[in-house]
């Protein structure tokens, strides 16, 4: 089925994407001219594979469970922001704070992603094929950011329990945030998130992991330079 | 030989018995002091405002017989669904690991029999509260702790909170005692880990990206449910006109006397502006855009009782909301529990390490046997009656001012006693004409 947004309007195409019966629609959903627009397929609750043909703005798939969306475009702020489960595809570059503070489900940018990519992560797995921006994985909790590309300035600073894996260059690392050794259970986790985001021809090997250090997890005087 | 005679010992008024024991605990600890309880100097507040009452000139309406209405719709300006409460007196957002589950289910418990909203808190929505409240509102933090789809379309209005009065421009920070596994579990962290609410949302930054948020929660909601927006009083005219400008259905600013948010004493005592002081430019903003009582503006920082709650609709408001007074309703720094505050070195009513989940009262802690203190029935019937007698009380000034509605009360209804609130107030001076900064000449 196709929605196009030179025809209808955001609410319109949302509500069809967000009212699904299942024994009477269709899976398979097309948006038309996205155009940029803002909060396309929010809030989406429905096993659905949607394809977006074109750019989109800001927040594209929040809040997403269980859908499948694909943008065949860049997207701009806050894709998968908050996503519960489902995948979301970006076939372009994404702008800052992709998958800010989602629980989970898997975001895979093939291009790349801006500065505070994975900020507050929750869960989610993220698979940046080239590089992320600054901050990236701040305050991040759980989960997985892998990047194929390079890091920027500050990675994972003030990290939790999310496991970073970079292939390239980390400009800085944030406060907190550490090399950490690579075991079996790392290669593993790593070379199967690899495998879902099609990328089995990377070598796990050439990746590095880094996590936190955890001495920030209870404030102490004694560590207040790191802040 | 004949002994000197010497003065009277002198205390100094800088140096006072408080700033000596905060500068010797700080010498010993190396650390800054972090406390609840909102602002406790002595700011510009209600107090310092009179109601006039009828006379000849105006006409009062009889007590307890005459009508005098308390209703209140919140979210008419884009909400499908606004909230009808039949008081213009809502409890503030408090946290599900900042307070107990027992104390969140009293707040929503007492907030339904009264016929008013409770608020969630960082760290997201329980089923106690939910189940309890028949107005929730939901509310979207920096930190997004606990925020999920499915919790956000049971809301009957989200919130997105950009500051709270007790710390303009500061985060949070949840210590790891009262981190217990469902808490931890809520908020996806490790047990006993503090943790950090962040200053600034993660995924928008100035005010046009904010409406962009905004339209994403509505769109999530099927424009449905009202959206708040929440600001501490640092630039209330702007903050406001902001606020209006990117959507919000209703403004909460909430001053400097806002306590319930655990932060450094430092930044309680010295950042923010007091309630009284930020009602009138807020107003001012919502009149400049033609959206007052289109926007309806929910004041909070030290509300009270009935009083307070008339003042803050005659300055403009359309509802207050209530968050120390209400946890006090239900039990917190009771004077029953005086000899466990003495063993954490508090009295009563000075109980404010709100974060450390020591609460002898059982309301702001994760400990078991503490909990266990509180029964959310009773609380809840207290919290009722308080909100019922605060009603009651605003009804009686209202009346008295002629009024038969509180939202009738303006600022005409009132004079000031001192030339600080008849400032911020912009009413006159008690016994004067003279209203500071309007007419001068």
């Amino acid at each position: 089925m196709k929605l196009d947004l030179k025809k209808l309007k955001l609410r319109k195409v949302n509500e069809t994407l967000q009212s699904i019966d299942p024994k009477k629609n269709n899976k398979n959903y097309t948006i038309l001219n996205p155009e940029g627009n803002h909060a396309i397929c929010v809030g989406l609750t429905d096993d659905i594979d949607i394809t977006v043909k074109g750019h989109v703005g800001y927040y594209c798939g929040g809040m997403n469970q269980n859908a499948n969306i694909t943008v065949e475009g860049n997207v701009g702020t806050g894709v998968a922001e908050n996503m519960m489960s489902g995948k979301i595809h970006v076939k372009g570059n994404a702008s800052q704070s992709a998958g800010a503070t989602a629980h989970g489900g898997f975001l895979i940018i093939d291009g790349d992603a801006s500065s505070r990519c994975g900020i507050s992560m929750k869960g989610i797995d993220i698979v940046v094929k080239g590089s992320v921006g600054h901050m990236s994985a701040f305050m991040a909790q759980s989960g997985n950011l892998i990047v194929c590309g390079n890091a920027g300035e500050a990675l994972g600073d003030s990290l939790y329990e999310t496991d970073i894996y970079i292939k390239g260059k980390v400009k800085s690392l944030g406060a907190d945030c550490i090399e950490k050794k690579m075991d079996n259970k790392h290669l593993k986790k790593l070379e199967n998130l690899l495998k879902k985001a099609k990328l089995e021809k990377l070598k796990t090997k050439d990746f590095k992991r880094y996590g936190s250090a955890r001495k920030l997890y209870n404030f102490k005087i004694d560590n207040v330079s790191s802040y | 030989m004949k002994k000197n005679k010497k003065t009277f010992p002198r205390q100094s008024w800088t140096f006072d018995e408080y700033t000596n024991s905060e500068i010797r605990r700080a010498a010993a600890t190396g650390i800054y002091d972090i406390r609840g309880g909102g602002s406790k100097r002595r700011l510009p507040h209600f107090d310092d405002l009179l109601f006039l009452g009828a006379s000849i000139s105006r006409y009062p309406l009889e007590g307890y017989r005459e009508k005098c209405s308390t209703n209140v719709t919140l979210g008419t300006r884009y909400a499908k669904k606004p909230l009808e409460l039949e008081i213009p007196i809502t409890i503030a957002g408090m946290s599900f690991g900042a307070l107990s589950g027992s104390a969140k289910e009293a707040l929503g418990r007492g907030a339904s029999i009264a016929g008013t909203s409770t608020t969630t808190g960082d760290g997201g929505m329980t089923p106690e509260e939910r189940g309890q409240s028949n107005h929730l509102v939901y509310q979207l933090l920096p930190s997004r702790y606990g925020m999920n789809p499915d919790d956000l379309r049971k809301a009957d209005a989200i919130e997105v909170v950009i500051g709270q009065g007790a710390k303009p421009g500061g985060g949070g920070m949840l210590l790891g005692q009262k981190i217990s596994d469902r808490v931890a579990e809520m908020r996806t962290l490790p047990k006993g880990v503090d943790q950090r609410s962040a200053c600034r949302h993660p995924d928008w930054t100035g005010p046009d990206d904010l409406k962009i948020k905004i339209l994403e929660l509505r769109e999530i909601t099927k424009w449905k449910v009202p959206i708040y927006v929440k600001i501490a009083g640092s630039r209330p005219y702007y903050d406001t006109a902001l606020a209006i400008k990117a959507g919000a259905d209703v403004v909460v600013l909430d001053g400097m006397q806002g306590g319930t948010a655990a932060t450094q004493e430092v930044f309680i005592e010295n950042v923010g502006q007091p309630t009284l002081g930020c009602i009138r430019p807020a107003v001012d903003a919502l009149q400049d855009l033609d959206m007052h009582r289109k926007v309806q503006l929910i004041i909070s920082g030290g509300v009270r009782n009935g009083a307070d709650v008339a003042k803050a609709l005659a300055l403009g408001a359309d509802a207050v909301s209530i968050g120390s007074a209400a946890m006090i309703a239900i039990g917190d720094n009771d004077p029953k529990w005086e000899k466990d505050y003495n063993k954490l070195g508090t009295t009563a009513g000075a109980y404010d390490d709100w974060h450390e989940g020591n609460d002898p009262a059982g309301i702001s802690t994760q400990d078991p046997k503490l909990m266990k203190r509180l029964d959310p029935i009773k609380a809840g019937k207290k919290l009722s009656n308080y909100l019922k007698v605060m009603t009651l009380e605003a009804q009686t000034l209202a009346r008295a001012c002629g009024k038969n509605s509180l939202h009738n009360l303006e600022p005409e209804d009132l004079c000031a006693l001192t030339v600080e609130a008849a400032a911020m107030a912009r009413v006159p001076l008690a016994g004067t004409t003279w209203i500071p900064g309007i007419n001068d000449n």
